[in-house]
């Protein structure tokens, strides 16, 4: 097995009396995106900022790249990129002059930062953008700017916390081919995400986190067959709920309801799909199962106080 | 391993500030021309109206021994005044947006520049506003007549020295700021009453006794004993004193700023 690029061990912080990250593990592999998922509060953000060296962990190591955190913080983080969850984009300036002066930070000549200036813009398909500030851009491109941003120290790993939250698909795709295109060129990725499309497409491995711990770990592939039945089938409209309680409910491995719909997770959908044609006014739904329902198994369905 | 730092730990002075100070740069000369206006208009209306108007009632105000114009009493005390002002404002309203609001701060603290270096460059940052400042109020003052003394030249350097312990000063209170509300209570609580109690606009044995002895000690007084002979061509009689409680000042107050804004990020 390669080195590690990124290795966590053991992390644990508190705030208070509340425990937001709990004895997590984890690491990165050179050219590996790791997606990290949790509901809100799960610790996912807390996590990163410790990455970063931007919040000390009570107990735990951090080691990237050779180096060791918070000791090297400085140098780690020159050759790493981050796009936090919320644009800390400069409102007074061009996004070109966004990217220069970004550059500057990590002690790069300005003459080398305006070399990279064109092709970073055209990454981010804001070339027709330069003079614009970030309050003429719309969601996705301001997020494509704060990618281009993370890309000037030409970083071996990134750090991108939520780069779609909020954004419209195109938006969203446009961005997932970019970071697809990164993974190509050998980054590595740590992501976290509320998207499970997102995970599903961009992570070759994915955390699972829930107050603070992990609940699972694993390729999307893998968590779905270890955790869940191949198959689902919603059943929604008249009498649906009356369901749960017939017979039918033995030809699934497992039945949830959520509101007004009924959900079996089944080894084989066909023989509950042909009981299910017999009711009347009842509308089915079948499809593979998929990190979502992986996702809501594993941190129930409930909505979290501070979501 | 984690080895526990505490907030007060020694500053980093490195060189990675000078990005961040820079970047204020950058943006500062997209609007300096009406923000020079803006600086230097109020602070020259005060010596206008009070120097000339008041001066034209006041005559001349008694100083070591002898008597000086009360417009050049004013003009010596004001620009203290607006050394102070200068680097207040940018180091609580302008430092308080870049931290708090534009989150300008978090973005740089991703790259490698570390969150002492972000204070440092703030702290000079502001320093370099208020210098600036000064200058062109000094410039006016010059082009009034106000004063020719040579001894101006001197003045400068401690001008910027006044504007680096404002600056340091109010850094503290930019890093307990909950929201701008909060400057308004430095300002009306602190910053006007020493203006008065500082000897910028009447001598200061005009005070009660008991005041006078708390007035000895704050940063405004020290500025201006060291500014104002300057102004009618002699040299302040205690000048290593003022000076040292000046830098005392700074000194303390950047280490005490420092540590609360760790905490305050949690560092």
């Amino acid at each position: 097995m390669t080195e590690p690029l990124f290795q966590a061990h053991d992390l644990r912080k508190r705030y208070g009396d509340t425990v937001v990250v709990d004895g997590l593990s984890f690491h990165i592999a050179p050219g590996e995106c790791l997606g990290v998922i949790g509901p809100n509060g799960a610790g996912k953000t807390t996590t990163i900022r410790m990455c970063l060296g931007l919040t000390t962990p009570d107990e735990g190591s951090i080691s990237a790249l050779g180096l060791a955190m918070p000791r090297d913080a400085l140098a780690i983080k020159a050759q790493v990129g981050v796009v936090s969850q919320f644009d800390s984009l400069d409102p007074d300036f061009s996004c070109a002059e966004n990217l220069l002066v970004y550059g500057r930070y990590f002690g790069l000549a300005d003459g080398l930062i305006r070399g990279r200036i064109p092709r970073l813009l055209e990454f981010a398909a804001l070339s027709h953008k330069a003079q614009a500030r970030p309050v003429e851009l719309s969601g996705g491109m301001r997020r494509r700017l704060s990618l281009a941003r993370a890309l000037v120290n030409d970083p071996r790993l990134l750090m991108l916390d939520e780069p779609t939250t909020g954004l419209d698909p195109q938006a969203r795709h446009l961005m997932w081919e970019r970071l697809q295109l990164l993974l190509q060129q050998g980054k590595s990725i740590l992501l976290t995400t509320h998207f499970m499309d997102e995970a599903e497409r961009l992570c070759s491995r994915l955390l699972v986190l829930d107050h603070g711990r992990k609940i699972a770990e694993g390729t999307p592939r893998e968590l779905i067959a270890r955790h869940l039945e191949p198959d689902v089938v919603e059943a929604y409209g008249n009498g649906a709920l009356s369901l749960v309680d017939s017979p039918l409910r033995s030809m699934a491995a497992r039945v949830e309801v959520s509101g007004e719909t009924v959900f079996f997770y089944t080894q084989d959908a066909r023989p509950l799909l042909e009981a299910l044609s017999a009711h009347h006014g009842l509308r089915t739904l079948h499809r593979p199962a998929n990190l979502e329902d992986l996702f809501l198994k594993l941190t129930g369905r409930q909505i979290r106080e501070d979501g | 391993m984690i080895t526990s730092r505490t907030f007060w730990r020694p500053p980093d002075l490195s060189r990675r500030w000078w990005p961040v100070f820079q970047r204020n740069l950058l943006v500062w000369r997209k609007l300096a021309l009406p923000s020079l206006i803006g600086n230097i208009a109020e602070p020259l209306m005060w010596l206008v109206a009070f120097g000339y108007g008041m001066g034209a009632l006041v005559g001349q105000v008694a100083f070591e021994g002898s008597t000086v114009p009360y417009i050049v009493f004013l003009a010596s005390g004001s620009i203290c005044m607006s050394a102070m002002n200068a680097a207040s404002f940018e180091a609580l309203y302008s430092a308080f947006s870049r931290m708090h609001v534009q989150k300008t701060w978090d973005g740089i603290m991703n790259a490698p520049v570390s969150l002492d270096s972000v204070v440092l460059a703030e702290m000079l940052w502001a320093a370099f506003k208020s210098i600036f400042t000064v200058t062109a109020i000094l410039g006016v003052m010059l082009a009034l007549g106000i004063s020719h003394s040579p001894k101006l030249l001197a003045a400068w350097p401690i001008l910027l020295g006044a504007g680096i312990t404002f600056s340091c000063i109010a850094l503290i209170f930019n890093a307990l700021a909950k929201g701008y509300d909060f400057f308004t209570y430095y300002f009306t609580l602190f910053l006007t009453p020493m203006m008065f109690l500082s000897g910028v606009f009447f001598p200061r044995d005009q005070l009660p006794v008991a005041l006078r002895h708390v007035s000895d000690w704050l940063p405004l007084t020290n500025a201006v004993e060291l500014v104002r002979p300057l102004f009618i061509d002699q040299w302040p009689a205690h000048p290593l004193r003022h000076a040292i409680v000046l830098a005392v000042y700074a000194v303390v107050s950047y280490w005490a700023a420092l540590a609360l804004t760790r905490r305050r990020f949690g560092q």
